[in-house]
């Protein structure tokens, strides 16, 4: 302890209302999210649900709205609540920003409504992860502008001498999501919710999917690693294990992510040399993912008895496991041959919710456990015993969910490329859905137990915030300011 | 790609690839283990109480990611990537393609060349042919023919031996390489409603459905001046306009009432497309041999 020790001083009177608000509504919005996947994945197990509500209930028209609700809604408020939280306590200052501040929560709740009212009515611009329209697409800008004044002014006045990793994390993904989500939506509107994109052919699926994988790379990945960075030592109680391997992955992983979106294209009219590259950079990505993974695991060590009794800690460990296991399946399937079997199967579906439900909404639960009581001015979540059945609905859930995409995935890309001596193929397309049948029945109930586990959450959440004691009856009360 | 672009990809992949490069290696050197100097632990900052050990890069995760970056660049000396640079391997994606194609044509005369001057009735003899027609047929043809072509609304049935063209060999071939285009013209404007719906009553007495007698009759003088021209007097339809024949109780577009006012109000339009340019003859000529003796199981049965 040396130089650089942080300016102490009191304890500012950080901003927790806005917090607060991010963390309600990322409750509601996991739920609402997660039950239009459980809704949708019933629809693919048994298709007369489509019926419902025609057109409105149509698969095609809720699909992307399950994905623009877990993506933007859920995962979009716990980035919100977690990146004021941290920034403000890892700088040691109030919240900059003024009306800002409760623009960026009322806006981007709008945007999130507006999203709920115009997929299932249909409107769309086509483009996945980025089906909104015009009008919507310039309130997420606004927002997003304030919600990069809000942060980076925060972290201009800040008191620390150093800015934390977290927040070097949090920085680097707000900026691209902002480069991506306005170059990704340049379009020609034509009519009030109807527009076309200014690029065309391969360009246009070009464009999309560089916009696509770093919605994953930089605002699932890199975001939940500053969440990552904050909640996991200060959760363990343990300092962060390697600041130079902070250093290296972070400069390695967002160079290098921006280039991977070609391999979404392998085998299509996208110039060779560009899946070379894009396929080359995704598996250089591999140790600099793993960085964040061992950052965070070796933080651990010398904790790992805590896993015992603090479920929350349990969340973090075993989002970070998932997050090891997807970022190495990810490089694996950018490879050309691998990506021959696994394009457009089941296979796909399972790698993005290993990173989805075991990476992101996993430790995106243990923050929020890690939050709530500090927001309320509580001990503790008012019933462990409930995060602990949390914990295994959604690890069990999540198991069974990849395990059947694993199953189905294989299946297809295997009955797809079988051919006969003859030169036919060997099965028809439908006898691979028929195939598929379990596989779908076993997600929607990994799905649906995952779902469940977040009904938990909400349950304990209401009983944190609304009572004094907890389950034990025990007085769950802070006075003072918490020690940080 | 012009030469600008070109040398724009390879710079900005070699820049890239050299700064995580000097990254890596410039922070090999100077993290301290924190088991090895108990004393000089923590980097000295301290965030809300977080503090920073400097353990120095895992060994293995080092190698790794040393193996990747020297794996790249073998790669990107094989195979295109760098810009216009093609690679010394020389694949390209079209020259791979054309060479599985290539192979696979090759594969294909042996396998069914001897079916391209063998007549569809002596195909339909060999059991094996008939596998692998049902093949393609499963694959190209099932999707509006269904799996057991049957049929659907709108999709004739193949395995009734009703044809609108047409069952001997050389009508099904004809069928399958040109297609066919099905045109009922609209008489809701030629012969008016109250035409229209004493139509329907003789068409359903034709095929001894339940009718009202007196619109029937009405209904025969209408069907005499008009429908009969593509239809003919007798009703039995016309293979060579591809009229289907109304007396045989079996419908494309429904026999309800109301369907049939409709095909006859508003008329139908119906396309099986050419496959001529979709599939090899010798397989077309596996399919007919299919589709022509799924009809002869049907008589068979009968």
């Amino acid at each position: 302890m040396t130089t650089t020790v942080a300016k102490t001083g009191p304890v500012p009177d950080y901003d927790y209302n806005i917090v607060r608000q991010f963390t309600i509504m990322s409750v509601v919005w996991g739920i609402f999210g997660m039950g239009m996947g459980v809704l949708i994945a019933a629809q693919l197990a048994w298709p007369e649900l489509n019926d419902f509500w025609q057109p409105f209930s149509h698969f095609g028209r809720l699909r992307p709205l399950h994905t623009n609700a877990v993506i933007f809604a859920f995962g979009g408020s716990v980035l919100f609540a977690t990146s004021y939280y941290v920034v403000q306590r890892t700088c040691q200052v109030r919240l900059w920003g003024g009306w800002l501040i409760p623009f960026t929560f009322w806006g981007w709740q709008a945007v999130i409504v507006a999203a709920a009212i115009t997929l299932p009515m249909g409107f769309t611009s086509t483009k996945e992860y980025a089906e909104l329209e015009w009008p919507i697409d310039i309130l997420i800008a606004l927002v997003w502008v304030a919600y990069a004044l809000v942060f980076f002014g925060t972290i201009m006045k800040r008191r620390t001498s150093h800015i934390y990793v977290a927040n070097w994390f949090f920085g680097a993904y707000i900026v691209t999501i902002a480069v991506l989500h306005i170059i990704n939506n340049l379009e020609i509107p034509v009519a009030p919710f109807k527009s076309y994109s200014i690029y065309s052919g391969t360009k246009d699926a070009m464009i999309q999917w560089w916009y696509g994988h770093n919605a994953v790379g930089f605002f699932l990945t890199a975001a939940f690693l500053g969440i990552m960075y904050y909640f996991v030592p200060k959760q363990a109680g343990r300092p962060v294990y390697s600041y130079q391997l902070s250093i290296v992955h972070f400069w390695a992983l967002i160079s290098l992510y921006v280039w991977a979106g070609g391999h979404h294209l392998h085998y299509s009219a996208l110039p060779d040399w560009a899946q070379s590259l894009a396929m080359v950079m995704s598996l250089i990505l591999l140790a600099p993912s793993w960085g964040g993974m061992i950052n965070g695991i070796m933080t651990l060590s010398g904790a790992w008895h805590k896993l015992r009794t603090d479920p929350t800690l349990r969340f973090l460990v075993v989002s970070l496991s998932f997050y090891g296991m997807s970022t190495f399946e990810g490089p694996m399937m950018s490879i050309k041959t691998v990506n021959a079997l696994s394009h457009n199967t089941d296979w796909t579906v399972g790698h993005v919710h290993s990173g989805a439900l075991g990476w992101v909404a996993m430790i995106s639960i243990g923050a929020l456990y890690h939050l709530v009581p500090v927001l309320w001015k509580r001990r503790e979540m008012y019933s462990t015993k409930l995060i602990n059945a949390h914990f295994w609905l959604a690890t069990v859930g999540t198991v069974l969910y990849i395990a059947a995409m694993w199953v189905n995935g294989i299946t297809q890309g295997l009955m797809w490329r079988a051919f006969n001596a003859d030169g036919t193929l060997t099965y028809s397309f439908v006898e691979s859905v028929v195939a598929s049948h379990p596989g779908y029945v076993v997600r929607w109930l990994g799905g649906a137990m995952f779902l469940l586990g977040m009904l938990l959450m909400a349950y304990n959440v209401y009983r944190t915030i609304t009572e004094k004691v907890n389950d034990a009856e025990a007085d769950n009360t802070v006075r003072a300011v918490p020690a940080a | 790609m012009s030469t600008f672009w070109s040398v724009w990809v390879i710079v900005l992949t070699l820049a890239n690839l050299a700064l995580i490069t000097w990254v890596l290696f410039a922070n090999r050197k100077v993290a301290v283990d924190d088991q090895a100097e108990p004393e000089n632990k923590t980097t000295g900052h301290v965030y809300d109480g977080i503090e920073e050990y400097d353990n120095p890069l895992p060994k293995w995760w080092f190698m790794l990611f040393i193996a990747t970056l020297v794996f790249s660049a073998v790669y990107l000396v094989i195979y295109p990537g760098m810009g216009n640079f093609k690679g010394l391997g020389g694949w390209s994606s079209v020259g791979a393609l054309e060479a599985s194609q290539a192979k696979a044509q090759e594969k294909f005369d042996e396998q069914f060349g001897i079916y391209l001057d063998m007549p569809i009735e002596e195909i339909a003899q060999s059991p094996q042919a008939l596998k692998m027609g049902s093949r393609i047929f499963a694959n190209n043809c099932a999707v509006c023919h269904g799996a057991d072509a049957g049929g659907n609304f709108g999709f004739p049935n193949l395995t009734d031996n009703a044809w609108l063209y047409g069952g001997t060999p050389e009508k099904i071939l004809e069928t399958l390489y040109n297609g066919r285009q099905g045109m009922m013209p609209p008489q809701g404007p030629v012969i008016g409603e109250e035409g229209v719906k004493n139509a329907t009553e003789y068409v359903l007495s034709l095929n001894g459905l339940e009718h009202d007698k007196a619109m029937a009759a009405e209904g025969q003088k209408v069907f005499n001046t008009v429908c009969m021209a593509c239809h003919g007097m007798d009703a039995k339809g016309n293979q060579l306009l591809g009229a289907p024949n109304l007396t045989d109780d079996l419908w494309l577009y429904g026999s309800d009432r109301a369907q049939i006012q409709h095909t006859i109000r508003s008329g139908r339009s119906n396309m099986m497309p050419a496959q001529k340019d979709k599939l090899r003859e010798d397989k077309i000529r596996l399919v007919a041999a299919y589709v022509y003796n799924l009809s002869k199981q049907d008589e068979e049965q009968q």
